[in-house]
């Protein structure tokens, strides 16, 4: 019997024993003003810009503002922008804020400090380096109206400055935007709908955000980062919860209003209590992945990353994630999210239908493998990784390879997958990750699509079909350009194998009947959120 | 005695300069890099190389352990490379909610194990000790997480008689204070329990055999005052012994209780700090945890002295 089992059994116990049960609990006494989160994981910083975790932009994105947001259909819209200007030959951005915004210390957000903002932010973005490697000058005309020119036209500006993606262009106050982007900030003053009490900031425990009661929200509805962000109740604690099962527990006795991630084994439990609703969180949702090292042998022969590519049934890493919940998964033919515009299946074959083995060890053979260790580093503490691991080291020795396998923590894998020493000399072969699904709608912030060399992500893949591809997506004029340039990058990916996708899996978020407005999205949206007593 | 004392906290200084060079040495050569973590998934290996550089990882060895020991010398435990909070305001937050735990569950042991233990030994080889000894090895062998689970099931979640997770701090009320701690704190005793009852029975048998217990019974003295006041107090070096050695225990326990119970202690604190690398933070708790362990075996060695007067030192 191990942990998990247990916490199963008595989560699972519990939620029946509460099913249709509506007496109080003993620990609910908050207001109905305060709305009780148990974040994905612990706020352990806040500075999104030098700090890119996904929980640091979820927190930050109440705190901060940002000029442009990307709404639900994954269009930029105005947010703290009232209007731009390009000029016909696309170099010449002119960009002028919407009037009466302010800072939470109480000064207006000014031109000044939207350049400072957007200096420290380019400086860590990837898309934000593309437009400072474009760039002329970056200036502020007055107080309200500021100018960034280019040497080249940068079509996909707005969406850089409105993008979901982490660090995201968050507005600060000049003199806090001036620290070294690789500094992280000590002073949390921001423009956004709630303020960060840092007086009752427990990293590891607790967070707690207040109503900004001078924020001016636009008057369109709100859709995503976009839109009329309307804070419906007065303040916001975030309660860090390692344990799933406490979660569970606390969201059925009503000690928490909401649980972004519940895991996938007590979902049926959650959803057997009548206080209790559960649904698809994110439905941008995730795409599991292992990547291989193309410097070393046998993965820098690319018949070896086909052969490996053959054998793989993504049903099999799906299910060891998900479990046999078949909402939760899909198979991926490809490298772009599902539902998502530019999604695509083009050069996907490889990954469809029947596994054929004895193709693959073929194929595996003619690349010359010669029964050298792989090593494969698997993270043991993130369940996902966990999971993916136990998959590819089956797969592998059906594959007839010699695995070695090294469990290790989530901080060793990060920093061993950057060495780029052979792996029986401190390198590896293979790693276990996954890709936010908001990550991989376009190659604007997807970094692991890259296959630039030396300069691409871990693993060093070097496609210049690929690398072409990119820089036609960026060039793309419309929506039909920039779905062929996709399709051809798809292929072109899939054909050099830049990585494994393993699937698309997504995740339940789950929250008290008495709170409403919950929205699905990439990360959680608490403008709109109310809840009753 | 005082005498004795001042040396043995002057000898601790030399303990504790072992254990930060240990420490320091250990996680310099554990593999992981806080600067990855930081960066993102999306970073290059320049802005990771920018980090580690502005946070003074890649300092040689002895500069880095020069530049601590020079701030701890001063009193300083640094600041932490993740929340840019300073380490002993971390703890600080910290030391509430794990002081609490450890207190309740230490009087819930004395409380409880004691006199279990001395029962069983009056009633060794009857249905009463191997009752007893029966829960002791029950209490032993069930890890704290199961008990915790099992707990919070039944009077949290059935019962709705106590909360399932969280601290409040003594400030706010002393039961709001004492009803978060009930089920984490017989969670993390129940080996406590287990070990200071065996002990504690062991301890008695070898008294309860002595002559001057015959004596005491033949003179006509109460058993509750041969048992508690004649017998407990001969036996109760070794029992205080392993009181004093059970703190480490409940410093392990402390790191699964409030995860289980989300206690916001410095169990937790310890295990994020781990996981993520936050270097200056592991070594302040690990210095604090070594410096809490001497001065209990020092205590230990105090309380020695009033339990037993041949003892002098």
């Amino acid at each position: 019997m191990d942990r998990r089992t247990v916490l199963k059994g008595l989560a699972g116990a519990g939620g029946l024993a509460l099913t249709g049960l509506s007496a109080p609990a003993i620990a609910q006494g908050a207001s109905a003003r305060t709305l009780r989160f148990v974040p994905q994981a612990n706020l352990a910083n806040f500075d999104p810009i030098w700090g890119t975790q996904y929980v640091v932009r979820n927190a930050a994105a109440m705190v901060w503002d940002t000029l442009y947001g990307i709404d639900s259909s994954l269009q930029p819209q105005r947010q703290m922008v009232e209007s731009e200007e390009v000029t016909d030959d696309g170099t010449t951005w002119t960009f002028k804020l919407r009037p009466g915004l302010k800072f939470h210390d109480g000064e207006p957000v000014l031109s000044k400090d939207v350049v400072a903002s957007l200096t420290r932010w380019s400086a860590r973005d990837p898309m934000g380096l593309m437009i400072k490697a474009l760039q002329q000058e970056l200036t502020a005309v007055d107080d309200r109206t500021f100018k960034w020119v280019l040497k080249q036209p940068f079509p996909k500006m707005l969406y850089a400055l409105g993008k979901n993606n982490s660090p995201c262009a968050f507005i600060m106050p000049e003199r806090i935007a001036q620290t070294d982007p690789f500094k992280q900030i000590g002073d949390y003053v921001g423009s956004g709908p709630m303020k960060f009490a840092k007086g009752e900031w427990v990293p590891g425990a607790k967070a707690v955000f207040e109503k900004f009661a001078d924020y001016a929200p636009r008057q369109e509805k709100s859709s995503w980062l976009a839109g009329g962000k309307q804070m419906l109740v007065d303040r916001i604690e975030w309660i860090v919860m390692p344990d799933p099962a406490t979660a569970a527990a606390a969201l059925q006795n009503g000690e928490v209003d909401w649980w972004e991630n519940p895991i996938a084994d007590l979902v049926p439990v959650l959803k057997k209590n009548k206080n209790i609703s559960v649904d698809i969180g994110d439905p941008l949702g995730n795409i599991g992945s292992f990547r291989m090292n193309h410097l070393f042998a046998p993965f820098n022969d690319v018949r070896a990353r086909r052969a490996v590519l053959m054998a793989l049934s993504q049903e099999d890493y799906m299910r060891a994630i998900v479990g046999d919940d078949n909402a939760l998964w899909k198979p991926l033919p490809g490298f772009f999210t599902p539902d998502t515009p530019l999604y695509t299946e083009v050069g996907g074959e490889i990954l469809k239908g029947k596994r054929d083995l004895d193709a693959a060890k073929k194929l595996l053979a003619e690349s010359g493998y010669s029964g050298q260790p792989v090593t494969c580093l698997v993270a043991q503490d993130q369940p996902i990784t966990k999971a993916q691991g136990d998959v590819t080291a089956d797969l592998l020795k059906k594959l007839g390879m010699n695995v070695d396998f090294v469990a290790t923590d989530w901080g060793t894998v990060g920093s061993r997958r950057a060495a780029k020493t052979p792996p029986g000399q401190g390198g590896w072969n293979m790693f276990h990750t996954w890709h936010a699904g908001a990550d991989c709608t376009n190659p604007a912030p997807y970094t692991a699509i890259r296959a630039n060399g030396d300069k691409a992500w871990f693993g060093w893949p070097n496609s210049p079909g690929t690398e072409k591809e990119v820089a036609s997506w960026f060039e793309a004029k419309n929506l039909d350009e920039e779905k062929a340039a996709i399709g051809r990058l798809n292929k072109a990916a899939l054909d050099d194998v830049v990585y494994a996708p393993t699937g698309f899996f997504l995740s339940y978020t789950a929250w008290r009947k008495n709170v409403s407005g919950i929205t699905k999205g990439p990360l959680p949206f608490f403008w709109g959120v109310s809840k009753s007593a | 005695m005082l005498s004795y004392i001042l040396r043995r906290i002057a000898a601790t200084l030399p303990v504790m300069a072992i254990v930060a060079l240990f420490v320091f040495s250990l996680l310099y050569i554990a593999p992981g890099d806080p600067a990855v973590v930081i960066a993102g998934d999306q970073a290059s290996p320049e802005d990771v190389d920018r980090i580690r550089q502005s946070l003074g990882l890649n300092r040689p060895f002895l500069v880095q352990f020069g530049s601590w020991v020079w701030r701890i010398l001063h009193g300083d435990l640094g600041t932490s490379i993740f929340t840019n909070l300073p380490v002993s305001a971390m703890i600080g937050q910290r030391l509430g909610p794990t002081l609490s735990l450890m207190i309740v569950t230490l009087l819930l042991t004395i409380v409880v194990a004691v006199p279990l233990g001395v029962v069983a030994a009056w009633k060794a080889g009857s249905l009463i000790d191997r009752v007893i000894m029966g829960f002791a090895v029950f209490g032993f062998s069930l890890p704290v997480f199961v008990v915790g689970y099992m707990l919070a099931y039944v009077f949290a979640l059935e019962l709705e008689w106590l909360p399932v997770q969280g601290y409040t701090p003594l400030t706010q009320g002393f039961w709001p204070w004492l009803e978060n701690l009930i089920l984490p704190a017989i969670a993390l005793g129940c080996v406590y329990i287990a070990l200071v009852a065996r002990i504690t029975r062991a301890a008695m048998l070898e008294v309860l055999q002595q002559d001057y217990i015959r004596t005491a019974k033949a003179k006509g003295l109460g058993q509750g005052g041969i048992l508690f006041i004649h017998a407990l107090k001969n036996a109760a070096v070794p029992i205080v012994t392993v009181i004093g050695i059970g703190i480490a225990l409940l410093i392990g326990g402390a790191v699964v209780t409030e995860s289980v119970f989300a206690i916001p202690g410095l169990g937790r604190l310890t295990i994020d700090a781990i996981l993520r690398r936050d270097y200056p933070v592991i070594q302040g708790i690990v210095l604090l945890f070594s410096f809490v362990y001497v001065l209990v075996n020092l205590m230990i060695d105090v309380v020695y002295t009033l339990v037993d007067p041949r003892i002098r030192y």
